[in-house]
């Protein structure tokens, strides 16, 4: 990433953006699903509150139907929380228009199949899509936002091949770049590392946090993947059965009980360099067999 | 990156017109007594510069009272199916959505029928009435193919297609017991056909019609191409998804109720000419509106010249060349989404 992809990334923003102040603010937030408004809701998220600067990167933790995508659903402001609210820079997230909220969060999801293919540049630019006028054709100054966009996930040579032909990291990585055109404050990413070998789910969030840093941006990332999580966030949520449990940094939350309670496995967890904790997988005969992914960012941080 | 310019979409649509005018050049030559082009190019001069009446009078009914209203007819409806199938791919995102197959065609001729019989005098009734039936049968169509509350592409077909058999049967009853004499035939409303022209007072009602609809769509084609990625996208994306879907929906089902209108249900022309448009200049829909409007001018007059001449003196309806070559490319795409 050159450093004059990031001033022209980053070069026209006005909206204030102060380090030390919270930038994204969860307060109290919660939300129930039921099949119709009289029946009894199958699912709830009890109140949930935290809060993230710029340049953090906080990680949703949680096993399958803790609630995960449900709060990043309302943090990207497409569900609206049955009580608490949820603020960015101050501002309540339901309240900007579709097009403003796109213009400050970007959120990244699990991709289905385009029904019509598309080339990887023109994916990109539709990231531009909330800034433009009425038939939003790109100028020159788009262009060179996705350009740099893609120079960002290291993508340039991907331009111009079709996305039904990419293989699942590089498709990732077009999403990330499409996100990225959108030049957000927040970005929101829903398990981006589900469909990703190991060494492609270190490559993806060792980027998110260069992202984090270099953009100013505040990374919110869904996921349950424990050891990762522990790796590369500054703050964890950790989610079970609809329920925060915990919030804090991974060496708070990491706590050996808690854990085995929550992913229903025997775990160990160490401390390990820079106060990050380790996560492995506890074997019940004896030994240890360490978690793949663990193993891996462990051979990474040292 | 290429990205679409303004000036790529000026081109196309360039290139599209000078075929759809050889194409009707070509259609107003041809036909049971031919036309010779310097013929054709005199008269149509000479009507320009206002002396109609000095042209003799057998050539001014084939050429102005025959051909060319057909030829007219024939590209509003082209157009009018093209751009509504076009549209309706977007919304349901299904590469097989077209208002036939939807049985959208079905439910407007059904509409038109019951309009005639109810409100014979009312001036718009047949437009009215066949968009009436347009709404209500896609919004039935609609809810009949959503499974577990998300939109299924293989259920949302076969609630079309049955729709389509189910109207199509009401339509028969209705013809064989009715029998009223200002109703068309049985195969114009079924199968389609340009024979009968469209009424001279109704002609600019269609033609404004015809552009407010395509307008109406054109100008959401932006945020078509991101609804076709799925509808939380497109939100993320900040489209107002609600809107968009409202303007398409009522304007394809607008722009298939002005085509029924003319000439009654036609098959697949909503289907194959995005779809060849997609395969010629891409997918992107501010490219895509324009030209598959054009193409569908193109198509059907080409079809129906076809219809026209193929078994001359004989004509055959226009939407049976249309179902030829649409049925097949039904099944080549169906058979490919499935894999």
């Amino acid at each position: 990433m050159s450093a004059s992809g990031t001033s022209t990334m980053q070069g026209q923003d006005t909206r204030g953006r102060a380090d030390d102040t919270a930038r994204l603010a969860v307060e109290q937030a919660s939300y129930a699903y039921s099949p119709t408004r009289r029946q009894i809701p199958t699912f709830t998220l009890t109140a949930t509150s935290f809060q993230a600067r710029q340049r953090e990167l906080v990680a949703i933790l949680g096993p399958n139907a803790s609630g995960k995508s449900t709060l990043l659903q309302m943090i990207a402001g497409s569900l609206a929380p049955l009580s608490g609210r949820v603020l960015l820079d101050g501002i309540e997230i339901r309240s900007l228009d579709a097009r403003t909220r796109a213009q400050r969060i970007a959120v990244v999801q699990q991709h289905a199949p385009l029904v019509f293919p598309a080339r990887a540049g023109e994916f990109v630019l539709q990231g531009r899509h909330p800034y433009g006028r009425k038939l939003h054709l790109p100028n020159s100054e788009d262009v060179n936002l996705a350009r740099n966009a893609l120079a960002q996930v290291g993508a340039e040579h991907l331009a111009d091949r079709r996305m039904d032909q990419l293989s699942g990291g590089e498709k990732q990585r077009i999403i990330l770049a499409r996100a990225l055109a959108q030049q957000p404050l927040l970005l929101l990413l829903d398990e981006p590392t589900l469909h990703l070998d190991i060494g492609a789910q270190v490559e993806l969030l060792e980027r998110l946090r260069r992202l984090a840093e270099e953009n100013r941006y505040t990374v919110i990332v869904v996921t349950h993947e424990l050891a990762l999580a522990a790796e590369f966030a500054d703050q964890v949520v950790l989610l079970h059965q609809g329920k925060c449990l915990r919030v804090g940094t991974p060496a708070a939350v990491y706590q050996r009980d808690l854990l085995e309670q929550v992913f229903e496995a025997p775990l160990e967890v160490e401390a390990g360099p820079a106060g990050r904790p380790r996560v492995s997988l506890r074997s019940r005969p004896a030994g240890s067999i360490g978690l793949e992914s663990g193993e891996r960012t462990r051979g990474r941080s040292t | 990156m290429r990205p679409l310019t303004m000036r790529r979409v000026g081109w196309v649509c360039a290139l599209l017109t000078a075929i759809l005018f050889a194409v009707s050049v070509m259609a107003l030559k041809l036909g049971a007594v031919p036309i010779s082009v310097s013929d054709l190019v005199v008269s149509l001069a000479r009507v320009a510069i206002g002396r109609s009446a000095q042209l003799p009078s057998d050539y001014r009914l084939i050429v102005f009272d025959l051909r060319l209203p057909r030829i007219l007819a024939g590209a509003l409806v082209g157009a009018a199916l093209s751009v509504a199938g076009a549209g309706y791919q977007a919304l349901l995102r299904n590469p097989l959505a077209d208002p036939y197959v939807l049985g959208v065609s079905s439910g407007s001729a059904l509409g038109a029928i019951l309009a005639l019989q109810l409100l014979p005098q009312v001036v718009l009734a047949t437009p009215i009435g066949a968009f009436i039936g347009a709404i209500l049968t896609i919004t039935a169509v609609y809810y009949l193919g959503r499974r577990e509350g998300q939109l299924d592409s293989t259920t949302l077909l076969l609630a079309g297609i049955i729709t389509a058999s189910f109207l199509s049967a009401i339509i028969m009853f209705l013809m064989t017991t009715l029998a009223s004499r200002d109703l068309r035939g049985m195969a114009f409303w079924l199968m389609g056909d340009l024979s009968t022209p469209l009424a001279p007072s109704l002609r600019w009602f269609f033609v404004v019609a015809l552009v407010v609809g395509i307008g109406a769509i054109y100008t959401t084609s932006a945020d078509l191409n991101l609804l076709v990625t799925g509808e939380r996208e497109a939100m993320h994306l900040g489209v107002d998804v609600t809107r968009v879907k409202l303007v398409v929906y009522v304007a394809a089902s607008g722009l298939t109720a002005l085509a029924v209108s003319a000439s009654g249900a036609i098959g697949y022309v909503g289907l194959l000419v995005p779809h060849v448009m997609r395969l010629l200049f891409g997918s992107d829909y501010r490219l895509l509106i324009p030209a598959s409007a054009l193409a569908g001018a193109i198509g059907v007059v080409l079809a129906d010249t076809l219809a026209r001449t193929v078994v001359a003196p004989t004509e055959l309806p226009v939407g049976a060349m249309t179902a030829i070559a649409g049925a097949p490319l039904f099944i080549f795409l169906l058979r490919r989404s499935m894999r």
